[in-house]
């Protein structure tokens, strides 16, 4: 089994998994290395990166220095392929286009999806995520513990390779010894940040991302990873062995050819391909989930995007992982005389609760750092370190007056130069041209931090999906159509980041090029530009009031599951997709142990 | 690629004429001399990212040698050489300003109509004041219209529009050279190569921050 085209299909296949992202390729990892034959449907092109990335790749290499573009828009060397803000003849659209209250949906037409060029923060939950309803009164509390989850973030951890440090703080998750690799040492500027925020109470400890700072154990991780399945180990071990550790260099969102990040395409496929139980069909559009006569879902209808046609494939269990949008899409174009609202939707909560995470940012000039002895701060391609919420009490007390809180992420320092690096200096250089400018430049290069709040979002009534009544998309397919809105709680607190950053960069010393932005409404961005799309599907205890249970199996559909992030019920301000993994990865568990006792 | 050399030709010509009516108002200046938006495509969605790029090589470019020659001086203006780097024209920056404004995205498209225009203003401007064009002016000449524009955010409301140019123009200038290997060793950027071991900024760099 491997990579084939839509004529070769079998017949049937116990599993079929609709996108190859971070969802869909746990899935598939963990049910073909239990054995399971799965054919995989991935809607973009096949994608390699140990041949794509550009590597060592410079700005003046590239058209426009690099510079983004609708084309390419967070760079021309951005690992996206086929994707970005808009995708050509695949719209969407948004109900209403006023800021704050339209939603942007960030998509990717490759294999691996958004897996291939995301930040790498890998964030676990807290308890107090999983029940945000027991602990605030707001939103939804998961079907779920902490407990619950916690070994499948374990494994996911030791699999994919996370580097970061335990630090025993609140609602911030520890791992066990031996899951996490050693945190990259802090960059000049996260000392400071450490300092001075660590001054305001701020605690700024080592970032969690998903970078081998060295070798995986190969020698070991594969049996904790699947103990008693020989096979399993060895793939496992095989795929370790083929990774690299980081040499420090490049920007993670190119991609990795030496597959020291995860990426889908070079963490978990490589196994699933080699344990020969995965075949993998490109360029698959799927318009639809097929339903027999008793209410299960059968197969998949799908579109060769190379030839045009339509294909149907059967399976036992259906598996979507097409990203929050896209599954719920599917969902709202399945519909049957049985399921008139679309399929699994008989509580009509599909599409609803669609949540993205809270942004702001804020920068500010750091005269501490400027005219720096030259020194090499690419790093891990990312972020070291990061400070994570630190005023539960007070929240919980009332005292913020916004229920929910937010990360730090912080960016800077002397990097490979793009276009912005020496752009828009007027505010501190005074205008500066000739010999003068070319001094600035030397002395403010690497002086500047950006700091970017990343919060908790609380899913409400107003912010959802539907299919758009007219929109069509080139295959004929109707798209989504977003509508979004904000509660008080989101913009209060993307007011209280500006605050906060600004604070940071007072201490520091630094200056601003303006205030901080006291309406949080003029603050935040808009809704799905953090490209932390989750719900739209949620989990929940109770049939009328969710639409999965907490195996993301939906109530109405007993062997179609959910494992990307449309079944989250809460968007807590850790990044989802380490959630997004593990949760896949017991979803896939439990498919195994239904298949076996032939309950699918 | 849309901008025949006699329609130059009568562009260049339009604005001496331009140049000898002293109180013409900015804005129609503006107006003039921009040029047809490209009607070119990008590189689309899914370019190879391994191929090196060269201007001109996905989209035709458009200067003509009057505004390339206009647009060289005032790159070397605001980056001359100096005993730490060449000019920017040494290193390819007109033609990257040339494949910047050529392009058919909205920001290029944008800038297009800022950079062309200007380049225009400022010949039109050195006329005026010294009789000759920018390329053509002593240093102190063109400093003397520079320092009028070099800074928006005290520009005197007559150059205002001239020192938005100016702003963005150096915005290109710079992205353009600090990007090439030059600038990068100009700036002492250091990375972009495997290493071993990343062992954190030396002492010498946490002393100068007040770290140690």
């Amino acid at each position: 089994m491997a990579l084939i085209t839509p004529d070769k299909l079998k017949s049937s296949y116990d599993v079929i998994v609709v996108g190859s992202g971070a969802g869909g390729g746990q899935t598939a990892y963990t049910l073909t290395l239990e054995g399971i034959k799965v054919l995989m449907l991935e809607a973009g092109r096949n994608y390699v990166p140990e041949t794509e990335t550009p590597m060592f790749e410079t700005p003046d290499q590239a058209p426009l220095r690099g510079a983004g573009t609708p084309d390419k828009p967070f760079g021309f060397h951005d690992s996206t392929i086929d994707g970005g803000w808009t995708v050509p003849g695949e719209p969407y659209t948004s109900a209403n286009n006023e800021r704050g209250r339209k939603f942007e949906w960030w998509r990717a037409r490759m294999l691996g999806g958004r897996t291939n060029h995301w930040g790498r923060y890998s964030f676990r939950n807290g308890q107090y995520d999983f029940k945000p309803r027991t602990r605030d009164g707001l939103g939804f509390d998961w079907p779920m513990d902490y407990a619950d989850l916690a070994p499948y973030y374990d494994k996911v951890e030791m699999l994919i390779g996370v580097y970061g440090e335990n630090d025993g703080l609140e609602n911030t998750p520890d791992s066990p010894p031996g899951a996490l690799l050693p945190a990259p040492k802090p960059r000049v500027g996260d000392l400071l940040f450490r300092k001075h925020a660590g001054r305001l109470g701020i605690p700024v400890v080592a970032a969690h991302r998903a970078v081998l700072t060295k070798r995986l154990d190969a020698g070991n991780l594969p049996a904790k990873l699947h103990p008693g399945n020989p096979t399993a180990q060895r793939l496992v071990r095989e795929a370790m062995e083929g990774r690299a550790a980081c040499y420090w260099a490049t920007d993670c969102v190119r991609g990795c050819a030496i597959r020291a990040t995860y990426q889908s395409t070079t963490v978990h496929l490589p196994p699933a391909m080699a344990s020969g139980n995965l075949d993998l069909v490109t360029n698959a559009m799927v318009r639809e989930v097929t339903t027999a006569p008793d209410g299960k879902a059968s197969g998949v209808t799908f579109i060769d995007k190379i030839t045009g046609r339509e294909h149907r494939a059967t399976g036992r269990v259906i598996v979507l992982a097409a990203s929050s949008g896209e599954t719920v899409r599917l969902m709202l174009n399945s519909k049957s005389a049985r399921f008139p609202q679309g399929l699994a939707n008989s509580s009509g909560l599909v599409g609803k609760y669609l949540m993205d995470t809270v942004g702001a940012n804020f920068s500010g000039q750091i005269p501490a750092l400027e005219d720096l002895p030259p020194h090499n701060e690419d790093g891990a391609g990312g972020a070291h370190v990061y400070a994570p919420w630190w005023q539960y009490q007070e929240q919980l007390a009332g005292k913020l007056g916004f229920a929910r809180g937010y990360h730090i992420e912080i960016d800077g320092g002397r990097r490979l130069p793009t276009m912005r690096t020496t752009s828009g200096l007027e505010w501190v250089t005074g205008g500066s041209y000739g010999r003068k400018f070319k001094e600035d430049a030397r002395r403010y290069y690497g002086s500047f931090l950006s700091f970017s709040g990343r919060g908790d979002m609380i899913p409400n009534e107003d912010s959802f999906c539907e299919l758009d009544p007219a929109v069509k998309d080139k295959w004929g397919i109707p798209v989504l159509r977003f509508h979004w809105k904000w509660s008080e709680h989101e913009i209060r607190q993307a007011a209280h980041m500006q605050q906060t950053f600004a604070d940071i960069v007072s201490a520091m010393g630094g200056k601003m090029q303006q205030p901080p932005e006291k309406d949080g409404t003029k603050a935040i961005a808009n809704g799905g530009v953090i490209i932390h799309e989750v719900g739209g599907a949620i989990m929940g205890t109770d049939p009328a009031k969710s639409v999965t249970n907490q195996w993301s199996q939906t109530w109405d559909v007993p062997n179609l599951f959910l494992t990307d992030g449309a079944p989250f019920c809460s968007n807590a301000d850790k990044n989802p997709t380490l959630t997004i993994m593990a949760q896949a990865w017991r979803a896939a568990d439990h498919i195994v142990a239904e298949l076996k006792k032939h309950n699918l | 690629m849309n901008t025949t050399p006699s329609r130059m030709d009568r562009r260049t010509a339009l604005k001496w004429m331009l140049a000898a009516a002293a109180s013409t108002a900015l804005a129609s200046r503006y107006a003039h001399g921009q040029g047809p938006a490209p009607a070119a495509q990008g590189y689309g969605t899914d370019p190879d990212l391994l191929k090196h790029y060269k201007p001109g090589d996905v989209w035709p470019l458009t200067f003509t040698d009057t505004q390339r020659r206009t647009a060289a001086a005032l790159c070397d203006v605001i980056i001359p050489a100096d005993d730490r780097s060449p000019a920017a024209s040494a290193v390819g920056v007109v033609d990257f300003l040339d494949e910047w404004i050529s392009a058919p995205y909205p920001v290029q498209v944008a800038d297009r109509g800022i950079v062309l225009p200007g380049l225009a203003w400022i010949d039109t401007e050195s006329s005026r004041r010294f009789g000759r064009a920018f390329a053509e002016l002593d240093a102190t000449q063109q400093a003397a219209i520079c320092d009028d524009i070099c800074h928006a955010a005290t520009a005197k409301p007559e150059f205002r529009e001239a020192a938005r140019f100016f702003a963005t123009y150096r915005d290109l200038t710079a992205g353009g050279f600090y990007t090439t290997p030059q600038g990068r060793q100009d700036l002492r950027y250091v990375g972009n190569m495997p290493l071993a071991t990343f062992d954190g900024p030396p002492p010498e760099v946490l002393r100068k921050a007040g770290l140690l």
